[in-house]
């Protein structure tokens, strides 16, 4: 596999569990576009917010009339609202954090396979170095130093994401080193980094594609994970993992709509993500063509 | 062998002192511990004085030193939240954490194990794809999620079993275990369940992969033939084969369980390293924070020189690359 060829249709026919997978994903992104237009409320526009609201069960009618679908906190903040924008924070840092994570370790591993020498010693042995380490220990220790926020959650997870693209770019790229159009590239005189853009960048990038939906579901999860701990994004901007860590104190008084819509819509997002990822991987694999 | 050894042990102890240096560093740029101790109404003199009390008056190089030669000398400072040394605040609480660990890896292998192998020999049976699925949500489902619908069905619904804290604890070797106490069993199960299921989910995809490709080799066709029983050649030509890579990624994955506790041990409030590292987190305790950053990586650093160095010894083709 050189080039990325997925053909949608012929990936996800006769594969009903990957299609809603994908249907799924489909909604969750046009739900974290357009959320504050399909939101009930603006959750963080505090002159809304009625206290006497508070704590109310899912279906339930608030003071001003409005239906509440998933209940209230105990600010009296629609829960419905509170999910679509905490999965806009959500869906925004693990697309930031994927996205500069992978331009950083793809460029680390072109450079490593195309300069070889000390360069790719010091850049594999990052590498070797970042694998080695758990990505939520080490960006709980960053996060520790450097204090919490959108911005640092999300140097935390570049730091978690970058690792694993070099090593993988860097050894299509090896191979692709040994082929016989890169010696012509070379005889034709042109710049090392006019190869590596034009010529070993198109033809390297095809693994890192197939497995980007995993690293954005990882990166969900971790964000999540990070936020329910408490070193994540602050207070004034939850993401689905403070929403849930905001309904963990009422969760043992028999209050479950606090953290378990949050925590619904999160499990469901990153399922969906990781079925169509699934399909991704096995639809790209030879090995797999035809079977299962 | 013996050059390998100290090769392997040369990078260990460079990527230690990277590590220290980073940690240093980072700590360095950003924090101030005058401005952490020292109280609203000092003088420009007691600043000085507080400063040259904690040595941090000093050139940058020589406080680097002088940090590395107290953790070398088992000085890692003194909790500003405990006010104990930090050294022991983190080896009392240990036992905790290893005892989780070791719960859910024994979970994790008892229940993965045989999944693994059950799916691998019937690849088109119901329950293989159910088991298959089970495993994807099992991963998609984060693990602080995992925990709070452990707590909400057996400790609020079912109230079978306690959500927080530690139960009491049997002392053996002056140090107090859960294991060994019907109260303690009770609180560290939900736990140790939670950090199982990714395990679980782990291994089975390990032992599925593995049997895949066993099931074709040579030997297993000659059992067949041998006419050896079904039974006889999944325990001694299967298991033993697949039981190679289960059992490294399991010694390398112990450290992920450590770094997973965290998470773990702050749902259901369980006394261990995790939880002291959160807390102190929170609580900005720096030389707790610091003393943990090292302590892990120490501990990474010795796992991954020990699987190197036990793959070394299974495969020679290692030692000469």
């Amino acid at each position: 596999m050189n080039r990325l060829e997925i053909n949608l249709w012929a990936a996800f026919r006769g594969h009903p569990v990957a299609t809603i997978g994908l249907v799924g994903v489909t909604f969750f992104i046009l739900l974290a576009i357009f959320g504050p237009l399909i939101a009930p409320q603006n959750p963080y526009d505090q002159t809304r917010l009625d206290i006497l609201d508070g704590l109310l069960p899912p279906m339930s009618k608030l003071g001003d009339g409005t239906f509440s679908l998933m209940g209230t906190d105990a600010l009296g903040r629609d829960i419905l609202s509170a999910v679509i924008y905490g999965l806009r924070i959500s869906l925004f840092v693990a697309f930031m954090a994927v996205f500069f994570g992978t331009v950083i370790g793809v460029t680390l591993g072109l450079i490593a396979a195309l300069r070889r020498g000390w360069i790719e010693t010091i850049i594999m042995r990052a590498v070797d170095l970042k694998i080695s380490f758990p990505g939520v220990l080490l960006a709980l220790m960053l996060l520790a130093v450097f204090g919490s926020g959108v911005d640092k959650i999300i140097y935390a997870l570049i730091i978690g994401t970058w690792a694993s693209k070099a090593r993988l770019v860097r050894a299509v790229a090896l191979s692709e080193m040994k082929k016989e159009y890169m010696d012509f590239a070379r005889i034709a005189g042109l710049s090392q980094f006019h190869i590596m853009m034009r010529f070993l960048l198109p033809n390297s990038i095809a693994p890192v594609l197939v497995v980007l939906p995993m690293s954005i579901s990882g990166a969900i999860g971790a964000e999540a994970t990070l936020s329910f701990l408490g070193v994540g994004v602050p207070i004034t901007e939850p993401s689905l993992g403070l929403l849930i860590a905001n309904g963990n104190d009422y969760l043992l008084s028999g209050k479950w709509w606090i953290s378990i819509f949050p925590g619904l819509v999160l499990v469901a997002m990153v399922l969906c993500i990781n079925v169509v990822a699934d399909r991704f991987r096995d639809y790209t694999n030879p090995f797999l063509q035809g079977k299962a | 062998m013996l050059s390998f050894t100290l090769r392997r042990l040369g990078q260990s102890s460079v990527l230690v002192l990277i590590m220290s240096v980073l940690v240093f560093f980072c700590m360095y740029i950003v924090t101030d511990p005058v401005a952490v101790l020292a109280s609203d109404d000092f003088t420009e003199e007691d600043r000085i004085a507080l400063a040259s009390e904690l040595g941090v008056d000093r050139p940058i190089l020589v406080q680097y030193f002088q940090f590395t030669s107290n953790i070398l000398h088992g000085d890692f400072g003194t909790s500003f939240v405990y006010n104990k040394p930090v050294l022991p605040l983190i080896l009392e609480r240990l036992p905790a954490t290893l005892e989780v660990a070791i719960l859910a890896i024994t979970i994790g292998l008892c229940a993965g194990v045989p999944m693994g192998i059950y799916s691998g020999l019937n690849r088109r049976k119901k329950i293989t794809k159910a088991i298959s699925f089970i495993t994807t949500i099992g991963y998609s489902i984060p693990n602080f999620w995992q925990a709070l619908l452990l707590i909400i069905v057996f400790a609020v619904w079912l109230r079978i079993l306690p959500a927080s804290g530690r139960g009491d604890t049997t002392f053996l070797f002056g140090i107090g275990w859960s294991f060994f106490n019907l109260d303690g069993l009770r609180h560290m199960l939900l736990p140790a369940v939670n950090l199982a299921i990714y395990k679980i989910c782990m291994q089975t995809r390990l032992a599925r992969s593995g049997t895949q490709e066993v099931m074709f080799q040579d030997y297993i066709t000659f059992a067949r033939a041998k006419g050896l029983p079904r039974q006889r050649i999944i325990r001694r030509h299967l298991l033993r084969n697949i039981l190679i890579p289960i059992v490294t990624i399991t010694g390398l994955e112990l450290g992920g369980l450590i770094a997973f506790s965290t998470v773990t041990e702050t749902v259901f409030s369980w006394p261990g390293i995790g939880k002291l590292l959160i807390d102190s987190i929170h609580h900005a305790d720096r030389p707790v924070v610091v003393a943990y950053l090292i302590l892990i990586t120490l501990m990474f650093v010795i796992i991954n020189f020990i699987v190197d160095m036990a793959y070394a010894v299974l495969d020679p083709r290692i030692r000469h690359t």
